[in-house]
C-alpha cells in the first residue's frame, strides 16, 4: 500500500497553490521584457490568444489527467501517464514530470535564495548611498562569492542552503499544513506588495526625486502596440513559449497537485481560476513595476541598453534597489523588501510545488514516509544545485534553464496533449475535464484540445529546433535557412561558444571560453544522468508493481 | 492597455467569485476542512 494519504485543506488553498506554482519570477522578471522586446503592446495579442488556445487547454489536461491518475492513487507523471494507455512506454514520457522539477528546482531555489538575500540586504540598509554601478557591482560580487557586507563566508552557498533547508521543511510538513499553508500566506502578501509597487509604478512624475519621466512614457512603451510585429512568428513564437513559463505547464506539478483532488470535485472552475489568477499576477501587476518603474528614472533609451545587455534578471537585481532609493532611505528599504519579497513568494510557492512530484513517487511506488521523501528532494536539489552556484559564470545556471526549464516543458506538454486528445481519446478526456465541473466549458474547447493544442506546440517545438538567424523567417522560407545560435540544433552544437572560441585572440578569454565549453557539456551528461537514473528508478518501481500483482 | 488590465483582473476577480459561490458537493471531498461539517455529511444508506 502507499503510504501517501495526503489531501488539500480547503479549495481555494488548492488554488492559492496552484496559481502559486504557476507565479513565479518569471511573471515580473520575464514578462515586461518579452513585451518590450516583442512588439510591446502588439505582444499582448498573440500572448493572450496563446492563453486561450494553449494555456487554458493544457491546463485543462493537466488537471484532469491529475485527477485521472489520483484516483488509481498515483500522485507523479510516470504512472498517471501509464493509466492512460496501455503502452508501457509512456511511463518513461512521464519521467519528464520528475526529471524537469528536479533539475529547474537545482538552479530556481539558487534565484530564489538570491531573492532572500536580497530581502535582508534591503532591511539591513547594504544598498543605501550606492550609486547605480555601485549596486549592479554588489550583484557581481554575490554571485562571484566575493566578500559580503554581512560578513557570512560564502554568503550564496549560505543563502542557497537556508532556502533549501525552508523548502525542504516545508514540504515534509505535508500538503495542506506545508505547501497550502505557505500559499494562503504568500499569495495573498505577493498581491499586496505587487499592488503596491504597481501604484509606485503608476504615479512616477517627471522631475520629483529624481525621475526624467512621467509612468506614461514607460506604460506607453510597454504597451503601445507595434502592429508591425503582430505577424511576425517570432513574435508568437515568444508569446507561445511565455505561457509555458508563466502556467508552469509541461512540468508535471499540475499533475501530482490535481492528483490529490477526487473525481466528483470540480477541476474545470478551478483551473481557470488558478490560471486567471496568475494572469493578474503577471499582466498588471507585472507589467506595471519593473519597465515604468525603470524608465521614469533611466529613460528609454537607457533601459533598452540595460535589458538588452542583463535581461530582467539584470534589471530587477542590479537596477531597481538603486531606483527605490529616489524615494528616500525609508522608502527605498521598505520598497526593496517588499520587490525582493514578493520575487521569494513567488519564487518558494513554486519551488515548493517541484518537490512534490518526486515526494509522491517515492511514496506511492517505495512506501517512504513524507518526511525522508521531502529531505530526500532536498539532498538531490542540494546535489544538483552547487554546480550552478558555483560555476554560474561559466553557463552552468543557463544550461539547465535551458534544457530542464525551457526545451523539456515543450516536449513533455507536447507528448501530454497527444496522448490526452488522441490516444486517452477526446470523448473520454472530455468527460474527465467535465466531471464534477462547476462551471459549463465551452464545446468549441473539444476542437481545440484535440487540434489546435497540439499542432500549435508541435510548430513551438518545431520553431525552437530550427530557430532561423535573427527570427527572419521570410528569408528562411524563402531558401536561406540558416540556423539562429538560439535554435535548439545550434545549442546542442554549442555554435555560438565554438565561434566565440575561434574569434578570441586573448589567451585569457580564451581560457574562459574553454571552461565554460568544458562546464556547459558536463553540465548536459550530469542532466542525461539524471534523467536515466528517474527512468530506471521508474522502471524498478514497475517491476516491483508486477511482483506484487498491482499491474 | 487599461482595458486589457481590466478584462484579466475582471475575469480573475469573477472566476474567483465563482469558486466561492459554488456549490458545496457532500463529504467526502478533496478538503479536510469541511470533513466535521455536518451538513456536507453525505447521507448514509
Amino acid at each position: 500500500m502507499s503510504a501517501n494519504k495526503e489531501s488539500w485543506g480547503s479549495r481555494v488553498g488548492l488554488i492559492l497553490a496552484m496559481a502559486g506554482n504557476a507565479v513565479g519570477l518569471g511573471n515580473f522578471l520575464r514578462f515586461p521584457v518579452q513585451a518590450v522586446q516583442n512588439g510591446g503592446g502588439a505582444f499582448i495579442i498573440p500572448y493572450l490568444v496563446c492563453f486561450l488556445v494553449m494555456g487554458i487547454p493544457l491546463l485543462w489536461i493537466e488537471w484532469s489527467m491529475g485527477r485521472f491518475g489520483g484516483k488509481f492513487g498515483h500522485h507523479s507523471t510516470p504512472f498517471i501517464v501509464d493509466t492512460m494507455h496501455r503502452n508501457r512506454l509512456w511511463k518513461y514520457i512521464g519521467v519528464f514530470g520528475i526529471w524537469t522539477n528536479i533539475a529547474v528546482a537545482s538552479y530556481y531555489c539558487y534565484l530564489e535564495s538570491w531573492t532572500l538575500s536580497y530581502v535582508f540586504h534591503s532591511l539591513a540598509g547594504s544598498f543605501q548611498g550606492l550609486d547605480q554601478n555601485g549596486v549592479s557591482a554588489f550583484f557581481d560580487q554575490y554571485v562571484n562569492l566575493g566578500e559580503s557586507t554581512f560578513g557570512i563566508p560564502y554568503e550564496p552557498i549560505f543563502f542557497f542552503v537556508i532556502c533549501l533547508l525552508l523548502n525542504t521543511w516545508i514540504l515534509s510538513q505535508g500538503l495542506a499544513k506545508g505547501v497550502e499553508r505557505v500559499a494562503k500566506i504568500g499569495m495573498p502578501l505577493l498581491i499586496i506588495f505587487g499592488m503596491f509597487l504597481a501604484y509606485k509604478g503608476f504615479t512616477i512624475t517627471a522631475g520629483e526625486n529624481g525621475a526624467i519621466n512621467d509612468s506614461s512614457v514607460g506604460l506607453n512603451f510597454l504597451w503601445t502596440p507595434n502592429f508591425d510585429d503582430l505577424w511576425s512568428p517570432t513574435v508568437w513564437l515568444a508569446a507561445a513559449g511565455q505561457i509555458f513559463f508563466t502556467l508552469s505547464v509541461g512540468m508535471g506539478t499540475i499533475h501530482c497537485y490535481a492528483s490529490y483532488v477526487r473525481s466528483k470535485d470540480d477541476i474545470a472552475l478551478n483551473a481557470m481560476s488558478a490560471g486567471w489568477m496568475n494572469e493578474f499576477v503577471e499582466v498588471v501587476l507585472g507589467a506595471s513595476i519593473l519597465i515604468p518603474i525603470s524608465i521614469g528614472y533611466l529613460g528609454i533609451d537607457g533601459v533598452v541598453n540595460l535589458v538588452n545587455s542583463q535581461g530582467g534578471l539584470g534589471l530587477g537585481f542590479r537596477t531597481l534597489p538603486y531606483l527605490f532609493y529616489q524615494w528616500g532611505d525609508v522608502l527605498g528599504a521598505i520598497s526593496g523588501v517588499m520587490w525582493f519579497g514578493l520575487l521569494f513568494f513567488a519564487g518558494i510557492t513554486s519551488s515548493l510545488a517541484m518537490g512534490t512530484p518526486w515526494i509522491g513517487f517515492l511514496q506511492d511506488e517505495f512506501n517512504w514516509n513524507r518526511r525522508p521523501a521531502a529531505w530526500s528532494f532536498g539532498l538531490i536539489v542540494l546535489v544538483l544545485g552547487m554546480p550552478t552556484v558555483l560555476f554560474f559564470n561559466y553557463g552552468v545556471f543557463d544550461e539547465y534553464d535551458y534544457w530542464a526549464g525551457t526545451v523539456s516543458l515543450v516536449v513533455f506538454a507536447l507528448f501530454e496533449s497527444i496522448l490526452f486528445a488522441w490516444v486517452f481519446g477526446m470523448d473520454r478526456g472530455w468527460r474527465e475535464i467535465m466531471s464534477g465541473a462547476d462551471i459549463q466549458v465551452p464545446k468549441i474547447y473539444k476542437f481545440i484540445i484535440k487540434f489546435v493544442t497540439p499542432l500549435l506546440l508541435l510548430w513551438v517545438f518545431i520553431g525552437s529546433l530550427v530557430t532561423p538567424k535573427g527570427g527572419d523567417w521570410g528569408a528562411a522560407f524563402s531558401g536561406e535557412w540558416i540556423l539562429d545560435d538560439s535554435s535548439i540544433i545550434n545549442k546542442i552544437k554549442n555554435s555560438s561558444l565554438k565561434r566565440q572560441l575561434a574569434e578570441a585572440t586573448d589567451p585569457a578569454v580564451i581560457e574562459k571560453l574553454q571552461d565554460t565549453l568544458f562546464y556547459v557539456n558536463a553540465s548536459r551528461i550530469l542532466l542525461v544522468v539524471v534523467f536515466l537514473s528517474i527512468a530506471a528508478l521508474v522502471y524498478m518501481a514497475y517491476k516491483k508493481r508486477v511482483r506484487e500483482g498491482r499491474i | 492597455m487599461l482595458s486589457t488590465m481590466l478584462l484579466v483582473t475582471g475575469a480573475t476577480i469573477y472566476f474567483f467569485i465563482r469558486v466561492l459561490n459554488a456549490p458545496p458537493k457532500p463529504e467526502p471531498d478533496s478538503y479536510l476542512d469541511n470533513d466535521d461539517e455536518l451538513e456536507r455529511q453525505a447521507p448514509r444508506a
